[in-house]
């Protein structure tokens, strides 16, 4: 569950508000849809979940954290119960498929074992199956956001989190994707998608909070992305 | 931490070395370059300390024995000269031997046909152990019943103590120095492979990695090519030592200086040379990913 009430936050040697005075609450198991123009806070709300950045004020609780007084050794602990997908991906380059997704579960001392047989199940339900030793480099755009939802996915996260995922992908591949994601809510995970697509969200019968300026501007169950993107 | 943590981050820590092998070579490359400019001057302060000590060791106090003492008087001597404090060794020289050596400087023996030996004494050749307390063990051998006078060249010791004193201060300085310049651009270079891998750092913390999840297995890559750096720079330095010392002792000089063997001293440079490099390899890595741990 993620809690925002009354949360403000001001970045390291800024003035203004980045966050002002936000209110929102995502139950378990739900998918809500983030909504935004440029500017209006999104990303900022992704690093305060994440523990990227501090509150200012506020009570700002993410899967029973308290963030606003979380001890920074206890961040490693909170960020295991999220799983993050970004717009550009972000694999190492260096590791192949297999190891990057293995790598999230060696991060929580998961056992040869267990990696030997949660990776290939998790590659084969975002659809990466033959895929296991290739590097990122080596397949598209769309296989390489699927890898990275497979590492967000793979410790079994209770909320997973996607900024912009299909910034970088064609509309075929963002549907996609976008399927992808509602099956795994559909298993019981929490999602939370930050999205400029306009066609996309209206596509989905979701709840979708818009906010601008640091501030929730409107909240509605089975929502419909009517905010023009400046 | 778990053993199969463990052991994959000590795994990932040797791949990495591999994976990044530009970056690897650099680091060893400037390992190698700073320990054996290092090492060099080190060795040169060793050998110029080797010839000061060995100058040292030839000076000598010369005591006289009281004329009325026989041979044998004299003689017990001795165990009480070799008992002071400071004294390596000494050796006792009768009057005859005395004059032997006087007139050996002389071309005209004829000279000393009607000498008799008894116008010298008796004496003892001291050797020191440190010429800087010499005043003070001229002071003991006066103590000592049975010698009438002491000769000590206190002007001369005091000139090898300024000299070595002087080379100790300038090598350390100099040594410090290098040391400090050394560490400075060991660890900034790897700092500079650090930083190339920042995003993969930042993707670790994201997924949840503890600070000293993400940060083993850069120190286990630090501490290896430190280590590998080290010792190659020890077997880099060993052959230019080699060769050096070859080429002076083949020259002219060689007649005039001693060399100190890179053998003696080889087991004492492996274990600075493997020393520094894993301290500077592990220390370099894990300062220098303390700022990208801080997300």
């Amino acid at each position: 569950m993620v809690k925002f009430e009354d949360v403000s936050m001001i970045y390291p040697g800024g003035d203004a508000k980045a966050i002002d005075d936000m209110t929102f609450t995502i139950e378990d198991g739900e998918f809500v849809f983030l909504v935004g123009p440029s500017g209006s806070g999104k990303t900022s709300v992704i690093k305060l979940i994440t523990g990227e950045v501090g509150a200012c004020e506020g009570t700002l609780n993410v899967n029973g954290f308290d963030l606003l007084h979380i001890h920074r050794h206890k961040l490693p602990a909170m960020r295991r119960t999220i799983g993050v997908i970004f717009q550009d991906f972000r694999l190492i380059e260096d590791k192949t498929v297999f190891d990057n997704v293995a790598f999230a579960m060696h991060v929580v001392g998961a056992t040869p074992g267990e990696i030997k047989r949660r990776v290939p199940y998790v590659l084969e339900l975002v659809g990466l199956t033959g895929r296991e030793k290739r590097f990122p480099k080596e397949i598209s755009g769309g296989e390489q956001q699927r890898v990275a939802v497979a590492r967000a996915i793979v410790n079994s996260p209770s909320l997973l989190i996607a900024d912009e995922p299909t910034g970088n992908l064609d509309p075929a591949r963002s549907l996609e994707l976008m399927l992808l994601m509602d099956k795994i809510n559909e298993m019981g995970t929490t999602v939370l998608v930050v999205t400029h697509e306009k066609e996309l969200v209206n596509s989905f019968s979701k709840r979708v909070v818009a906010i601008d300026e640091g501030r929730v501007i409107s909240d509605g169950m089975d929502g419909y992305y009517s905010y023009e993107i400046e | 931490m778990k053993s199969n943590k463990f052991g994959y981050l000590i795994h990932e820590g040797f791949k990495s070395i591999f994976t990044h092998g530009f970056m690897s070579f650099a680091t060893i490359t400037i390992v190698v370059a700073c320990l054996v400019i290092m090492g060099s001057f080190s060795l040169i302060a060793v050998n110029i300390d080797k010839m000061i000590s060995t100058l040292e060791s030839n000076n000598q106090i010369i005591g006289y024995v009281e004329e009325t003492l026989s041979e044998n008087e004299a003689k017990a001597l001795q165990p009480k000269i070799e008992a002071l404090a400071n004294v390596r060794s000494c050796q006792f020289v009768t009057r005859e031997e005395a004059m032997k050596e006087f007139a050996s400087q002389y071309d005209d023996q004829s000279l000393f046909k009607d000498v008799d030996a008894s116008v010298f004494r008796d004496r003892y050749i001291i050797y020191l152990d440190d010429i800087s307390l010499m005043s003070q063990t001229e002071q003991s051998l006066y103590n000592i019943t049975g010698i009438a006078k002491v000769n000590a060249f206190l002007q001369v010791a005091q000139g090898f103590v300024t000299v070595r004193n002087v080379v100790s201060a300038v090598s350390m300085v100099l040594i410090v120095i290098l040391v400090i310049v050394s560490v400075f651009i060991m660890a900034n270079t790897i700092k500079l492979a650090t930083f190339s891998r920042r995003e993969e750092i930042a993707i670790m913390k994201m997924v949840g990695a503890s600070n000293s999840f993400i940060r083993f297995p850069f120190v286990v890559e630090g501490l290896m090519l430190g280590l590998f750096g080290g010792i190659l720079a020890f077997l880099i330095e060993w052959g230019i030592y080699d060769v050096v010392t070859n080429k002076v002792m083949q020259s002219i000089v060689g007649n005039l200086v001693t060399v100190v063997p890179f053998n003696e001293v080889k087991l004492v440079m492996l274990a600075i040379y493997a020393g520094v490099g894993l301290v500077v390899g592990a220390f370099g890595s894990s300062i220098a990913i303390r700022n990208y741990l801080k997300v």
